[in-house]
């Protein structure tokens, strides 16, 4: 047997830095692209690519036109400065058509209107996205959607101030009923707006619009287009979506059957179905449904159709989200005596809405873009919508990549900005430093 | 089974029981599907007892003790918690889980609340005790179990042994008459079990009512005054700790101490 030389440590050893080889320029090279054969062979393919597909853009973007009337004319100058075979970008179709990418043909005398509700929409979710805004801004977020209505459609202020009114009795509903615990405020509150909508608020709203017409010209639907249909559509949606898919998901878990397969269904349904068929639905299928003469209007019938897709996909990720927490926090919070709403609302949520982030957030920018989709409904979304308009005037005809470069530009800020303020959403949330 | 050596005399001088009833439970049978998991349990405990919950594993002690605080829900027989019968009642459910406290062996707290919130979120949302109150009360126990200066912190921050002295702050935050105890160290590295069994015998030397399943002995034969045996989903035996652990009676008993305490 090995004899063991006996061994005791008295002074324990101090941390070190690392050596310097584990830093600096070249240790980075060799070991993020020239490591193996492989990753060298790779490196050499990677820049050969960058330099292919630069070398063929860059002339392109080199020889833009910003100032020119028609596309021919783009042609001439690029013809003219830098030979008859050079090829350029045409930016003149933007410059002269920028305000049917943004607004669509929402009158320009009002244009002043949809620019009011797009500032505003930032100081509306500043206190949603940001917790040291003052909460007290958190009202003027609840009164925007309806202020936002009014400003873009138009009208008189009456109807906006119905909701606003029914809202107000569904609170002191939920209010009243709060003493039979957390079911009766819901049921009562939700039971009083709904009464006031159904019963006085129409006989109401004539009266007052005809005792104080106040209000603004009036806008239809058909003139929205561009990205103000897309971030009124996409915003909606976004707002509306999120709270409808937390109680689809907590409907899909219930224990109470009825609750669970109406959830089911509706889930399986939507998501099972293409946006399309849903956007056909909205727009064709719904007018045979409602009782006759009602006017629905179609961004409205659009917004709800594409809410609901969106609200069954983020259903399914808050649904991951649930599965995924131990067991013992529901049972930690039933043991405290917290009821089922509580709990949620309390531990259940806070938590699985912070695993859900990366997912919501996905659903978020795929259902952004896919509000492009009401192409095929005939709104004017600006993608095709408005490139197929503007290059039906002679003097676009032809111009293909700008104006798709364009409106990729300002989809990509806008998703991108999403997807950094869930980067910096999820790090603010972490918990488990050590 | 190494035995926890506590290192000063336990003042029993409040652990008196009462006559009066805390929980009472009989004839309760509970099945998970087909699976008979608790087979006629009876048991009555007075107020101020301290009864400690052993048997192998699979024998149902866990169940049990979530029964009481229906957790788990029993199909037959009866239990009566603090006067209130636990039915299909939400009512009477939620009155009797803010009056039971429940530590578990996981701990289980919410790691996206600090330590304080962990430990004010029920007294203000289901008690209404104001905020301020909430947290003074919440100091208080946060020092009982002596992690004052953690209190702003966040669950993951802690230690084991930290964050179960929390469990227990956060249950007794909410004035509970009785406290159940499941497993409450199992999942503590060795250094960390003494650090919470110091709590839970501070807490029994205050008189409180607790229902402890453990596997220290040492924490049984030194606060107990009642250890109760169990196995196959059944009470096998039950007898102060003195004569339980000298003289076990059935052969069930005698192979499960001679198999916890044989090293």
């Amino acid at each position: 047997m090995a004899e063991i030389a006996p061994f005791v440590r008295h002074e324990m050893l101090p941390a070190e830095p690392a050596p310097a080889s584990e830093a600096g320029v070249l240790h980075w090279l060799r070991a993020n692209l020239f490591s193996s054969p492989l990753n060298v062979v790779l490196t050499f393919a990677g820049v050969f690519i960058v330099y292919w597909l630069v070398s063929h853009s860059a002339p392109w973007l080199m020889h833009s036109v910003w100032a020119a009337d028609s596309l021919g004319e783009c042609r001439a100058i690029i013809a003219e400065r830098w030979g008859p075979d050079a090829t350029g970008a045409c930016w003149a179709v933007i410059r002269d058509r920028w305000h049917q990418y943004l607004f669509g043909f929402y009158p320009w005398e009002h244009i002043w209107r949809p620019i009011t509700v797009f500032a505003l929409l930032f100081v509306a979710i500043a206190p949603v996205l940001f917790s040291s805004v003052p909460r007290k801004l958190l009202w003027f977020t609840l009164a925007y959607p309806l202020l936002a209505l009014w400003l873009l459609w138009g009208g008189t202020i009456w109807p906006e101030v119905m909701i606003a009114a029914g809202f107000g009795i569904g609170a002191l509903g939920f209010m009243l009923g709060a003493r039979f615990g957390s079911l009766g405020a819901i049921s009562l509150g939700t039971l009083a707006a709904a009464l006031f909508w159904v019963v006085p608020a129409a006989p109401l709203e004539h009266a007052l619009a005809a005792m104080l017409p106040i209000g603004l010209p009036e806008v239809s639907s058909d003139q929205f287009g561009g990205f103000l249909l897309a971030v009124t559509v996409g915003v909606g949606a976004i707002a509306l979506s999120l709270p409808m898919g937390v109680l689809l998901a907590l409907g899909r878990r219930s224990d109470m059957f009825l609750i669970r397969a109406l959830c089911i269904g509706f889930i399986e349904f939507i998501r099972g179905v293409p946006l399309i068929t849903l956007l056909f639905v909205a727009s064709l299928l719904l007018n045979y449904f409602l009782p006759p003469g009602t006017n629905f209007d179609i961004i409205l019938r659009v917004e709800i159709l594409v809410t609901f897709f969106a609200a069954a996909y983020i259903a399914e990720v808050v649904r991951g989200a649930l599965s995924a927490l131990p067991r013992g926090q529901y049972e930690a919070a039933d043991a405290l005596g917290l009821d089922y709403w509580k709990a949620q609302r309390l531990i259940i949520l806070p938590q699985a809405l912070k695993i859900s982030i990366p997912g919501i957030v996905s659903t978020f920018i795929g259902m952004f873009k896919d509000t492009t989709l009401v192409v095929f409904v005939g709104l004017f979304d600006p993608l095709k919508g408005i490139s197929d308009f503007v290059r039906a005037d002679f003097a676009w005809k032809g111009i293909y990549w700008e104006p798709y470069i364009f409106v990729g530009c300002i989809f990509f800020l806008f998703n991108f900005s999403m997807s950094r303020y869930a980067m910096y959403l999820e790090q603010k949330l972490k918990r488990d430093h050590r | 089974m190494s035995q926890p050596q506590f290192d000063r005399a336990i003042d029993r001088s409040h652990m008196q029981v009462a006559d009066e009833i805390a929980i009472q439970i009989s004839n309760m049978n509970k099945w998970y599907g087909q699976f008979h998991v608790l087979r006629d349990i009876n048991l009555t405990v007075n107020r101020g007892e301290r009864i400690v919950i052993a048997g192998p594993s699979g024998s149902g002690k866990s169940t049990m003790i979530r029964c009481i605080n229906r957790l788990e829900e029993h199909q037959a027989g009866q239990i009566i918690v603090d006067g209130v019968e636990l039915t299909s009642d939400l009512k009477n459910i939620d009155k009797v889980r803010s009056e039971v406290g429940m530590v578990f062996q996981h701990f289980n707290l919410f790691p996206h609340l600090t330590i304080l919130e962990n430990c004010t979120l029920a007294p203000i949302w289901v008690r209404k005790v104001p905020r301020k109150e909430a947290e003074e009360t919440a100091m208080h126990f946060l020092e009982k179990v002596k992690i004052p200066e953690q209190a702003l912190k966040y669950p993951g921050q802690l230690s084991g042994g930290q964050q179960q002295r929390v469990a227990i702050a956060r249950s007794l935050c909410m004035k509970p008459r009785i406290m159940l105890f499941d497993e409450p160290t199992s999942a503590l590295d060795p250094e960390m079990i003494k650090e919470v069994l110091d709590t839970m015998i501070e807490l029994a030397e205050e008189g409180m009512t607790m229902l402890c399943v453990t596997h220290e002995m040492g924490f049984a034969q030194a606060v107990a005054n009642r250890v109760i045996f169990m196995d196959q989903g059944q009470i096998v035996e039950q007898n102060n700790p003195h004569d339980f652990f000298n003289n076990p009676q059935s052969e069930r008993t005698k192979l499960f101490l001679s198999q916890i305490l044989g090293h």
